[in-house]
């Protein structure tokens, strides 16, 4: 039996719309699943306490401190080598053989599971060069795996800016550096920070690589050579040791609600930037 | 002075640039040192092929964990591909623009779920579920499957819509204006002409799959045997690495970068090609 045209097309019309509705309410479902059942955990306590009793009782505020400051050294350290690399790539070369060697190695530094970067950041950070379990160890462990993701968005960013703007720079007597800083840059800075809010979100929702390098304490860290345990740790060996339900669905809905944030924020730059552009 | 700032700008942006491949060789040289002593000691194939892993008697064989790993990839490649592909002719092509605006988010909020989540929904939800109607532990490849399927629409989405909006307009025009339908035209034009992009966004989301490790902790068992069924719980390579590292020292921790060298290996394979099949087009 063949079926006609317009059946066919009847049938496969279905078949999409069935996936892609199928798709939404799987998210949702996780999503608000998870927000039911931890927002009423959430209170002032529970941000501001330190967790005692192995997390059983009090807050998370150690987990919320070391995820800010693991984020932020990760960041800090990623960005300008990102940033950089992108200039490069875009101002400085065309393209051959040393392009595609830094974009061979950005592309395969983005496909490396999170386990293998926890197995080196042990190994490198935390044992070679002595740093320990330490925000800094799983900082910098996480600004090497959000390395492509800055330099990606970055390049695609400046590669936008028109070369008219490079051109009256120079016409004008600007330097290559000049125009760069004065003009592309400047322009190109809502993609960069587009880029820069994404990797927050990987940082914030990452657990491999973190648990690997920064440890597993509780205690509130004192400097970047303390120990801590991220929130998404936390919610891992809360939920897996059957430690606290309470303070598991908390943790998980504190964290959805900072990823919904950095999306929203992401979002509400892409369109400004979007607009501004036409 | 001026010439100077210009040459040593360059130099410092060059120098940057290098950082991405100097990690790359970084990693690649601490892993491999650290557990290349090991699969010397105990024979590439025995290693690899060897079917007991008892780190307490020293034997390290791996290849229970190779099979789990292929078996759960498998499982979402069958299971999330099809959506995913449905989906991604649903934003470039079927979407209104309303729903398309609330679509693109959506997969982009999927992608940025921590991988615990899933995990922590799928021991809620889906592992009860097969325990329930199916039988077993409920803690299985299938499961696992069901988890990692969801984990890898929005690499495998968003790759292959971007392919199918990149193609020439006048494809599409030329279809249609032959009288073929709307899905005539995808079917037997534009799906095929943006074939190798959508082959590089699988090979992509199945990187992911093997990568993944958190939520498959969570959901596979993680014992170490030889699945005979779906319903069977297995341990994967990654998650080998995840649950034994915490306490692994001397021998034993060598044992686990060596897995983590055998997975880095399929990865960087897997990386390589899909970065091909994007290039020759």
């Amino acid at each position: 039996m063949r079926i006609d045209a317009q059946t066919s097309q009847k049938i496969a019309k279905t078949l999409i719309w069935t996936a892609a509705l199928f798709v939404i309410v799987v998210l949702f479902s996780i999503i608000i699943y998870i927000l039911i059942k931890g927002i009423p955990m959430i209170s002032w306590q529970f941000l501001t306490e330190i967790p005692r009793n192995m997390g059983r009782s009090g807050g998370i505020s150690s987990s919320i401190v070391g995820t800010l400051l693991v984020t932020a050294v990760a960041v800090i350290v990623a960005t300008p080598f990102g940033i950089g690399t992108a200039i490069y790539l875009t101002e400085y070369t065309r393209e051959g053989r040393v392009t595609r060697i830094i974009r061979f190695s950005a592309e395969s530094l983005a496909g490396i599971p999170s386990i293998v970067y926890g197995l080196f950041g042990f190994i490198f950070f935390v044992i070679y060069l002595k740093m320990g379990w330490s925000i800094l160890s799983g900082g910098l462990t996480m600004a090497i795996m959000i390395l492509p993701t800055i330099i990606r968005t970055s390049e695609e960013a400046i590669r936008t800016v028109p070369n008219l703007y490079r051109e009256v720079g120079f016409s004008l007597g600007a330097t290559k550096w000049q125009a760069i800083t004065k003009t592309v840059l400047p322009s190109a800075l809502p993609g960069i920070v587009n880029g820069v809010i994404l990797s927050i979100g990987r940082c914030v929702a990452e657990t491999a690589a973190v648990m690997l390098t920064a440890g597993s304490t509780l205690r509130m860290p004192i400097s970047l050579l303390s120990p801590t345990r991220t929130m998404a740790v936390h919610f891992y060996i809360l939920a897996r040791e059957g430690i606290s339900m309470e303070n598991a669905y908390g943790t998980a809905a504190l964290l959805i609600i900072l990823i919904l944030l950095i999306n929203v924020g992401f979002n509400m730059l892409v369109n400004r930037f979007v607009s501004k552009g036409r | 002075m001026k010439k100077f700032k210009e040459n040593f700008s360059e130099r410092v942006f060059l120098l940057l640039a290098l950082s991405a491949l100097s990690v790359l060789a970084l990693i690649t040289v601490f892993i491999f040192t650290k557990g290349i002593p090991l699969i010397a000691k105990v024979g590439v194939v025995n290693f690899i092929f060897g079917m007991k892993w008892s780190p307490s008697q020293g034997s390290y064989g791996i290849f229970p964990m190779i099979v789990g790993t292929i078996s759960v990839t498998l499982g979402a490649a069958i299971i999330g591909i099809p959506i995913a592909i449905c989906c991604s002719i649903f934003l470039a092509e079927f979407a209104p623009a309303t729903l398309r605006n609330i679509f693109r988010p959506a997969i982009q909020l999927l992608a940025g779920i921590p991988s615990v989540v899933y995990g922590f929904w799928g021991v809620l939800f889906i592992v009860p579920m097969i325990r329930n109607y199916l039988g077993g532990p409920g803690l299985s490849i299938l499961a696992g499957s069901i988890i990692l399927a969801i984990m890898i629409l929005p690499t495998i989405i968003s790759i292959t819509e971007v392919t199918i909006l990149a193609l020439p307009r006048h494809y599409k025009d030329g279809a249609l204006a032959l009288g073929l339908t709307h899905w005539q035209t995808i079917r037997h034009l534009l799906l095929p002409a943006a074939k190798s992009g959508i082959v590089a966004a699988i090979i992509l989301g199945l990187g992911r799959a093997v990568g993944e490790t958190m939520a498959v902790i969570m959901v596979v068992g993680n014992a170490v045997a030889l699945p005979e069924t779906i319903l069977d719980p297995v341990r994967t390579m990654t998650t080998n690495i995840g649950i034994e590292m915490g306490y692994a020292s001397g021998e034993h921790q060598q044992a686990l970068f060596a897995t983590g060298i055998v997975l880095f290996i399929i990865i960087m394979i897997m990386n390589a090609t899909a970065q091909y099949i994007t290039r020759k087009k």
